[in-house]
């Protein structure tokens, strides 16, 4: 057994330089993926003492400023750098698998997308360093964060590090659109594409058109704080509603870019351990496409308690429960998929179970929110709290770590062990609901949110101390994830090239997937292009079969497969951009540096080489 | 990548897709500035206003600069692609010339607004003209930075018809940037 931390001395192998410089997609995505999980500690971390805070009346072991702080680093950490980020590791690693392509359209822009968002996180989280985080949650509602409420550096860092994660995510948006319209294997229509990627492929539109809402709401906001604009001050005419308005056109399809990759993986997952087809396939997928397009035209359900009139009111509520009408259809799918199956109880499988029926809660509660009079009574409490985290935790992290377990053969040569796999799961599920549950009920009995205590007399420690627990079970959740990770990596089970016995691409190449992932570009003729190359036409109505052609996977020895070249430019681009954020707190000149490293960076990307003359697959030429 | 020559599944050049996947993200962009700007227009509680300010002779000029630029990108593109050197490196440096002349235009009616008392500071229409129009400004200054590299590589002779792409998709930006000061000079200058 290899001691190595990933096997097979494969696409993995190298030092710090090819690290630093790779653009093979499946590196960036394990980038991807460590980076989001090391910020999922830090959150969870923050959250963690939060409530320990709440979990008695009157507490002392925080102060009302660092709560602030705590909450809003919460927010924005679990948002921006660990949801996001997860699901992009899949994409990355995924999405060109699943279509059959070499990597991405553009490997390098792909490399710069990573880099950024390394790089704005670290930015966000360096607030810390001067003690001043963010403390105005991480929705930053005008005018709060005005400099005459928020005089202090908290709100520059969250402003200046989420527009340079704004730009890493339009980046990313536009590269996987392009990948996606793009670079499918021949006979790979659209509808035939995974539903992880149809899914991912309505996520990339959300983030392209819904992120510059709030890029140029944080320019509004950055003229006010820098040079002494109004965009946001009722003194000078303007008003704070316009921030929210910006904020949440972003902001809701931000739940869907949220939760659609979680939808887009339990429909990879439920029909392979269902040992069936996904029920109901096209309208999955065009469910998911009406759930993005509606997301648009719902914003303003969060701004209800603006008093926005009966119109606006009555406009948003209608397009808000018209959302319920394709998430049902697609769990109705779900539940059809698994109806009748052979299902097959792998960890996977269970987290994928788990997503479904959190997310019904989740969704809803949601439901509940879109009528305005019960909005009013349920804002600004605990309700709320409850119903984002059955969204997000029950929906979007169960979905995201049956993608963890489902594809960890693939990516690491490794299975996962079972049974710690399946005790995370448990203790996780149990863990959430005795965390998440209770708010429903203190939030109906009126305990708001964002309060750094509350009074001993209120009735509302015994849910709150039932809470804590449940928080530290989840954190011993996740330290079984962990520890059943680390096992895997050193002494785990090799992982065969198709241990679940799937139906799509990713699963015909070996485990982890060498680097030019096909040695020939394969042929696709159904929407579960594996299972018909093992099984035959047998049950499979989606397409008329014309033979069984699959990716025919032997490369003659010593043929050469162009592949894009390593690049340092990408990193320095990066590098000069987040500087250029960085330094908007100590002075032009230091703008000024960090825009002539990006300049200097970008221009020495576009005139290197693309491409790394072929190499032999075998012997010698590898990397 | 050579994908650029080889078919791809949606039949446009990944980098001429990339770019108009872009432009859809940008009317986003330009879409929130705009509507930010008509949805301020009379809130301002102090003047200067745009009816006592905004000089459309002037800006009609410069507006019709802007529009000859991108016949200057269309017969530049045309002449990289037929292989007629001097006459692409020319129009390439009309393209920059008229960029730099409506950029110069602009830096006068900033300048001339300053002294005549409306500043980021002043009032919301200050505010939200300073931001909208600049935003444009810094788009076109990007394209003529990416106008003169072009420029570099075409006098280097490294810009023949086999990278005319690089000129088309650099071109579908300007293009893109001009139409957007249609709309700009339309909403702001002629329909107040």
């Amino acid at each position: 057994m290899s001691t190595a931390v990933i096997g097979h001395g494969s696409i993995y192998a190298g030092g710090l330089r090819s690290w630093l410089t790779t653009v093979d997609h499946k590196r960036i995505g394990v980038l991807y993926a460590l980076t989001a999980l090391f910020y999922l500690v830090v959150g969870g971390i923050e959250a963690l003492v939060i409530r320990l805070q709440l979990a008695q009346a009157e507490a002392g072991i925080v102060g009302p400023d660092t709560f602030n702080q705590l909450f809003t680093m919460h927010g924005t950490t679990m948002v921006f750098l660990v949801l996001m980020p997860l699901a992009a590791a899949m994409f990355n690693f995924l999405i060109p698998l699943q279509i059959g392509a070499r990597d991405v359209a553009f490997p390098r822009l792909n490399a710069f997308s990573y880099w950024t968002f390394l790089f704005g996180g670290l930015l966000l989280n360096a607030s810390f360093l001067f003690g001043q985080a963010p403390d105005a949650g991480w929705f930053g509602y005008a005018n709060l964060t005005s400099k005459q409420y928020s005089p202090g550096m908290g709100i520059d860092f969250w402003l200046l590090s989420l527009q340079v994660l704004g730009i890493a995510s339009i980046a990313s948006a536009v590269n996987f659109t392009t990948t996606i319209l793009n670079m499918r294997a021949p006979g790979m229509s659209l509808m035939r594409m995974p539903l992880f990627t149809w899914m991912s492929f309505v996520t990339q539109v959300l983030m392209l058109l819904a992120f510059p809402a709030v890029t140029v709401g944080l320019i509004f906001l950055m003229f006010d704080r820098f040079f002494g604009t109004h965009f946001y001050m009722p003194s000078a005419g303007g008003t704070p509603i316009l921030w929210q308005h910006l904020f949440w056109i972003f902001g809701h399809p931000e739940v869907y870019i949220l939760i659609l990759p979680s939808f887009g993986i339990v429909s990879d997952v439920l029909p392979t351990f269902a040992r069936k087809p996904l029920f109901g396939r096209p309208f999955v997928i065009f469910s998911g496409i009406a759930i993005g397009f509606l997301g648009f035209g719902v914003w303003s359900h969060h701004m209800f308690a603006t008093g926005m009139g009966p119109v606006a009111d009555s406009a948003f509520s209608i397009g808000t429960f018209l959302i319920a009408i394709p998430t049902g259809v697609k769990i109705f799918n779900w539940i059809g998929t698994l109806w009748g199956g052979h299902i097959v109880f792998k960890t996977p499988l269970l987290f994928a179970v788990g997503m479904v029926a959190l997310f019904i809660i989740g969704g809803l509660s949601g439901i509940m929110h879109g009528s305005p009079p019960i909005d009013i009574q349920q804002h600004d409490t605990y309700f709320v709290v409850a119903h984002l985290h059955y969204v997000f935790f029950g929906g979007t992290l169960f979905g995201l770590f049956a993608g963890i377990h489902y594809w960890w053969p693939k990516v690491t040569g490794r299975m996962l062990g079972e049974g710690l796999g399946k005790l995370s799961f448990w203790i996780m599920f149990i863990g959430m609901n005795l965390t998440f549950f209770p708010m429903h009920f203190l939030g109906l009995d009126g305990m708001p949110r964002r309060i750094y205590t509350y009074a001993a007399d209120s009735g509302w420690e015994t849910w709150n101390q039932v809470e804590t627990i449940g928080a530290f079970v989840i954190a011993v959740a996740v330290l079984v994830f962990f520890v059943n990770a680390v096992r895997s990596l050193r002494a785990g089970e090799p992982a065969s090239d198709d241990p679940w016995d799937a139906a799509t691409l990713e699963w015909t190449m070996s485990s982890p997937p060498p680097e030019y992932n096909f040695a020939r570009i394969p042929a696709v003729n159904s929407a579960r292009p594996f299972w018909l190359h093992k099984y035959g036409p047998t049950r499979d109505t989606s397409t008329h079969v014309q033979d069984e052609g699959t990716p025919a996977q032997s490369p003659e020895p010593g043929e050469r497969i162009d592949l894009p070249s390593p690049s340092f430019w990408p990193l320095i681009a990066s590098l000069g951009l987040a500087s250029a954020a960085a330094g908007a707190l100590v002075g032009l000149w230091a703008v000024l540096l960090g825009v002539a490293v990006l300049v200097i960076g970008v221009f020495a990307w576009a005139l290197q080489p693309l491409e790394r003359p072929g190499h032999p697959i075998f012997g010698e030429g590898g990397r | 990548m050579t994908t650029d020559v080889h078919a791809t599944s949606f039949g446009l050049p990944h980098r001429k897709l990339a770019m108009w996947v872009f432009i859809g993200s940008e009317c986003m962009f330009f879409g929130s500035l705009i509507a930010t700007y008509l949805a301020y227009e009379d809130r301002s509680l102090v003047g200067p206003t745009p009816a006592e300010i905004l000089n459309i002779p002037l800006t009609s000029v410069s507006t019709f600069v802007l529009l000859m630029s991108s016949l200057a990108m269309v017969l530049f593109l045309d002449g990289v692609q037929r292989n007629a050197r001097t006459t692409a490196v020319a129009w390439n440096a009309a393209v920059i010339g008229l960029g730099g002349l409506f950029l110069a235009g602009q830096a006068y009616e900033f300048r001339h607004f300053y002294h005549e008392g409306l500043t980021l500071q002043q009032n919301l229409f200050g505010a939200t003209f300073f931001v909208l129009t600049g935003f444009h400004g810094a788009h076109v200054t990007v394209g003529v930075i990416w106008m003169t590299a072009l420029l570099v590589l075409q006098v280097l002779g490294r810009l023949g018809p086999e990278r005319s792409l690089d000129v088309e998709v650099a071109g579908l930006y300007w293009h893109f940037v001009d139409v957007v000061w249609i709309v700009i000079f339309t909403l702001v200058y002629l329909i107040q």
